[in-house]
């Protein structure tokens, strides 16, 4: 069990993190303090074409895994700049680990020819987590990640997130019951611009990551969440696949229904793709820098619930969030099992079993 | 002299004469059995009236249970014989066989079936997952439960066409078995039956009978060193082409067909001479290497311009995974891997009882093999030999299979009680064997229907596993080996599994 919020204006409109922090305390029983965390976009409009890494060191700031850290990325990336992530600890939650975040610029006589600039990026960002007390938290541009041990309130604290503003924000409260709780292993998960928050425990786990490996993705976090993003970006990012494509590969129609439908593209995709299914209750916010995925199982196993207030879209775990953020929506639904909701930023949201309440 | 030694028989039957009918005339039992174990011996009745009993001639039982099933009064048990060896190490079965070599011509000792032996079955000792709180499992009586599969060639991503495919309806193939050494009867159930569920069956490779071509959608046929009954015609009557390099009861070595089993519809079926023996070479004599399997797998394939795909069986060996790997990349779009366990008709006893590997380790490592190659999808893995239930199925699923093949639970479901005997001709179930009066006692529909109820049993049984595990679709639990716990297995064996040990 975990709850989740995320909040789309489709205008870019930008909002301030203190809402979303309110959005996400009113669903405190739906975590136990293990793991709390929030994703913005738009958060750093100066440095809007710089990967922004937001790394996390074990230890404090002597700690020794920056220096390898630094030495390494100074092989592959033009540091543009290099802060310390600013924390307020309170005394509700124990001292976290160091955090520190770059804004980084891909040397491109480094890249392997025919390397894109995002493998490479990835790439780093393999290279960096297989580094002992080192762990890029997220490595989008003009996007960042805040997330730690304990609720999701006490974390936005900590990082006094009503100091960012975006215009796209996602939040996690973390109710842990496969891998222990660490600041590393609280949500949302990213790679590149993608972020996932989800609410469920996948059974396809096994044959997911098996099949990530071949393409040299590499679950470390052992997280349902990680691999979401891993299967969302090899999909959409490597084989350059639509994001309803990639919807419908990890949620696939029945065959019965396939067959009825005499769908070829159907079929086929789910024939290649098979090995991509994610089985098993799951409710998921996958956001990217040109908007957001909402999706559920195909027997929607966990609670999803939409809505829309003008060019805001919100999508909560439960319908208190949504209210609390506007009393009165245009449009609130719950969206069926296996068909996606996706939010383009500046398009209108699609996404079929939508129902005016 | 040892020409007056008796022959040990390892089993015979007993008559309970309270409940036998033999004073009424029935001699059921004797007919029933094809072996010759069972006589008439005269006893005197009440007045002083001769009647005929069952008598067991301690020569010829196998205990393959035909006249225990057949009996109307439920009056035969079979019992092993009481021969004891005292010394621990020298068995009765161990001088026994040396008994048999001694006294025939120097004889290579032949068996039926698959491999007996002590080694660990694996399958016992992994334990599938559930779902419990943290999420839900699926009930399948409510819930849509997906067990088909698609076997063939996948591209890894889309732009490439995906190759032919084949449509399961469950992931469960009949296994080859070839006319000759089971009969026409036989294939024509599996034939039948396979065309009701939506799944394959298997002409093996003795040739691929006119009356059966009906059938050929749902069917394999096979192509292996003898080339029995091949022709430009019989691959293009498929729906998928296999080429056999091996079987896992006799990795290495080729078959027998002996003349006395080369009938007139055998011999056409065949393209043989009527009553000459059907030898398969060793190996094929065309392939000496992986570049000559090339070769015969696009030869195939031009034959039947890429309409189907051609698979590649081979026994489980030691070396199993690279072997694969090589076949996948000489153009097969189906592997299927037959453990030590497998069947046959006949095999050398020696070779059957230890060449080979267990299946689920061979799987396990070809899977793993694949995937460090990044080639996985590109090729399907069929798993066979020793599978004996619908868990064993879904577990070779979880270790990496695509789906698998089975014949031994075939020949069980039309009565098969394990005698060993296939190559005698003699089988008291009419499966293995053109004789007739015997070969009739399997009724096409009959069988047919028993084998149709097999797979949906097992099909059942599957949406059941799969429910317990929360997965609604078999594609989620291929190579899932996160869903598998060991129980009683060393640190070697979890490795090459790839599982962990239950509790860890």
């Amino acid at each position: 069990m975990c709850g989740i919020v995320g909040i789309i204006n489709t205008d870019r409109r930008l909002i301030d993190g203190g809402l979303i922090r309110e959005a996400i305390r009113i669903q405190r029983d739906r975590g136990n303090g293990l793991g709390g965390g929030f994703a913005v976009y738009g958060c750093y409009p100066e440095h809007r074409n710089d990967y922004a890494f937001h790394i996390m060191y074990e230890g404090d700031r002597n700690s020794p895994a920056i220096q390898s850290a630094e030495t390494y990325l100074k092989q592959r990336m033009l540091i543009v700049r290099s802060e310390e992530i600013p924390v307020y600890p309170h005394d509700r939650l124990p001292r976290g680990p160091y955090f520190r975040r770059y804004f980084l610029r891909p040397i491109e006589e480094y890249m392997q020819p025919h390397q894109s600039e995002e493998g490479y990026v990835v790439e780093t960002v393999m290279a960096l987590n297989k580094m002992p007390d080192v762990f890029v938290v997220s490595s989008g541009k003009n996007m960042g990640v805040f997330k730690g041990m304990g609720f999701p309130e006490d974390i936005a604290d900590y990082f006094r997130i009503e100091d960012y503003r975006g215009y796209l924000w996602t939040a996690h409260n973390r109710f842990p019951t496969n891998t222990p709780g660490w600041w590393g292993g609280a949500h949302p998960f990213t790679i590149l611009d993608k972020a996932v928050v989800h609410n469920g425990e996948i059974t396809s786990y096994g044959t997911n990551v098996r099949w990530l490996e071949m393409f040299g993705y590499f679950c470390l976090l052992k997280t349902d969440t990680e691999v979401i993003s891993y299967i969302y970006d090899k999909l959409t990012r490597q084989d350059g696949l639509s994001t309803k494509d990639a919807c419908y590969i990890m949620a696939p129609s029945l065959w019965e229904e396939i067959d009825r439908e005499k769908s070829v593209t159907k079929r086929t995709l789910r024939q290649i793709y098979g090995s991509a299914i994610v089985n098993g209750p799951f409710g998921i916010v996958l956001t990217h820098d040109g908007g957001a995925i909402i999706l559920n199982d195909r027997n929607k196993l966990r609670p999803v619930v939409c809505a829309r207030k003008d060019n805001t879209y919100y999508a909560s775990s439960e319908e208190c969030s949504i209210r609390l953020l506007s009393a009165r929506v245009d449009d609130i639904w719950s969206p069926r099992g296996g068909e996606p909701v996706i939010v383009d930023l500046q398009e209108e949201a699609t996404g079929e079993g939508r129902r005016k309440k | 002299m040892i020409e007056n030694w008796k022959t040990i028989p390892a089993f015979h039957p007993t008559f309970d004469l309270g409940r036998c009918d033999y004073e009424n005339g029935c001699t059921i039992c004797v007919h029933e059995c094809s072996f010759g174990e069972i006589s008439l011996t005269p006893v005197k009745g009440t007045g002083g009236a001769v009647h005929y009993r069952p008598w067991a001639n301690l020569s010829a039982c196998n205990a393959c249970q035909r006249c225990v099933k057949m009996c109307p009064h439920t009056a035969i048990h079979i019992v092993s014989h009481p021969m004891v060896s005292s010394h621990g190490y020298w068995t009765a079965e161990k001088m026994g066989n040396i008994w048999r070599q001694a006294r025939s011509a120097g004889g290579v000792l032949l068996v039926g079936t698959g491999a007996t032996g002590p080694q660990r079955r694996y399958f016992d000792h992994l334990m599938f997952d559930a779902c419990q709180v943290t999420n839900p499992s699926i009930d399948p009586l409510r819930e849509p439960m997906e067990i088909r599969r698609y076997l063939g060639r996948k591209p890894l991503g889309v732009g490439e066409p995906v190759g032919p495919q084949l449509k399961l309806e469950v992931p469960i193939m009949f296994g080859a078995m070839s006319f000759g050494a089971v009969n026409l009867r036989v294939q024509e159930a599996e034939a039948l039956a396979a065309r009701a569920v939506g799944t394959f069956w298997n002409t093996g490779e003795g040739g691929f009978h006119e009356k059966l071509r009906q059938y050929g959608g749902n069917t394999i046929v096979q192509v292996a060193s003898g080339r029995f009954g091949v022709s430009e015609d019989y691959l293009n009557a498929a729906a998928a082409v296999e080429i056999k390099i091996g079987q896992g009861a006799k990795p290495g070595i080729g078959g027998h067909l002996p003349g006395e089993k080369v009938s007139e519809a055998v011999s056409r079926t065949r393209m043989i001479p009527m009553g000459t023996d059907a030898l398969s070479p060793a190996p094929h004599h065309d392939i000496y290497s992986i570049e000559d399997l090339r070769q015969l797998i696009y030869a195939i394939k031009e034959s039947t311009e890429y309409r189907v795909p051609v698979s590649v069986k081979i026994a489980a060996v030691h070396n199993v995974a690279p072997i694969v790997s090589g076949i996948a990349r000489a153009g097969a779009d189906l592997i299927a891997i037959d453990g030590f366990r497998g069947g046959t008709g006949a095999t050398p006893l020696q070779i059957r009882q230890n060449t080979g590997i267990p299946i689920e380790l061979a799987v396990a490592s070809a899977d793993q093999r694949l995937r460090e190659e990044g080639i996985r999808d590109t090729v399907t893995l069929i798993a066979s030999g020793g599978i004996q239930c619908s868990s064993d199925v879904l577990k070779a699923i979880c270790l990496g299979a695509d789906a698998v093949y089975v014949a031994s639970p075939v020949l069980v479901s039309l009565g098969c009680g394990m005698c060993q005997r296939c190559f005698s001709g003699k089988c008291a179930y009419g499966i293995t064997t053109n004789r007739p009066g015997l070969a009739e006692r399997i009724d096409v529909d009959e069988a047919a229907e028993a084998l149709k109820n097999l797979l949906h049993a097992w099909g059942e049984e599957i949406k059941e596993l799969m429910g317990s595990m929360g997965i609604s679709a078999i594609e989620a639990l291929r190579s899932n080996r996160d869903r598998l716990r060991a129980v009683g297995l060393n640190e070697e064996e979890l490795r090459v599994l790839g599982i962990k040990h239950a509790g860890a």
